[in-house]
């Protein structure tokens, strides 16, 4: 099964209204509550810096019987050092970001820890498409 | 501790959820940076907030966290209340600040925190 969503970037209370579609979704398909946890909050935090730090993206998400592929692309900026970008606590968002309760320097790396395989193709000017892989146990 | 008691000994007063103030909580989690709480938090867990917009309900939407208490006399806005309503989520609210908050709830026995250790 495969489901896409536009994430809109001029509204920040808007955010994550993809993840909280995904997670009913998940709900009703009776996927394990643990698994439905990590994916949200994978998909959240991602859709979180697709508006903060993008203006908005694409998210495609696609589920097989053993795992979910949650694919998020925008054309944003681009992260210019990757690597710093993976480190708890490094944050460029800006001060009214930090004020509305993110900006924590966490978005990234809870993206990774709540998944089982992480792909970030980035490039500077052009955007950023991140693809999360999340095992459902026991499938 | 059930919500009703963690009311009590925070001195807050039940915003919406009134009819959920049984349910039990192991931990609580004071913090104003959601990607915070995503990282630390684990379940049935109280999480006290002096922030105010929809994205804290939505994180405890998707944490599934039962229970938000907003410190320092804040009041969610209408919007946060009926998202709220529509997931299951107690909102409470104290006037105490942030740190008395926590430590009269850790006084009355809810003596869990976070679930990952720190590097």
């Amino acid at each position: 099964m495969t489901y896409h969503f536009a994430v809109s970037g001029d509204d920040f209370s808007r955010a994550g209204n993809a993840s909280s579609e995904m997670k009913k979704i998940l709900q009703r398909l009776g996927i394990p509550p643990e698994t439905i946890k990590r994916t949200a909050v994978a998909m959240y935090e991602a859709e979180i810096n697709m508006v903060v730090h993008a203006g908005g993206g694409v998210a495609d998400i696609e589920i097989d019987p053993g795992q979910i592929t949650i694919v998020m692309s925008d054309h944003g900026p681009g992260i210019a050092d990757l690597e710093l970008a993976m480190q708890d606590g490094y944050s460029t968002a800006p001060e009214a970001i930090r004020e509305l309760g993110f900006g924590a320097g966490m978005g990234l790396t809870n993206m990774k820890r709540n998944s089982d395989e992480m792909v970030i193709d980035t490039a500077v000017g052009k955007g950023t498409t991140v693809t999360m892989k999340i095992l459902i146990p026991g499938a | 501790m059930t919500i009703l008691e963690a009311q009590s000994a925070i001195e807050a007063e039940i915003v919406e959820g009134t009819g959920r103030d049984g349910v039990e909580i192991l931990s609580a989690c004071g913090a104003d940076l959601m990607s915070d709480v995503m990282a630390f938090v684990k379940d049935q867990v109280l999480l006290l907030t002096g922030l105010i917009n929809v994205q804290v309900v939505r994180t405890a939407m998707l944490m599934d966290i039962q229970a938000i208490c907003f410190v320092r006399g804040k009041a969610p806005s209408e919007e946060m209340i009926e998202m709220a309503k529509e997931n299951g989520i107690v909102l409470l609210r104290t006037k105490l600040p942030m740190y008395l908050a926590c430590g009269k709830l850790y006084q009355a026995g809810v003596r869990q925190g976070g679930v990952r250790k720190i590097e």
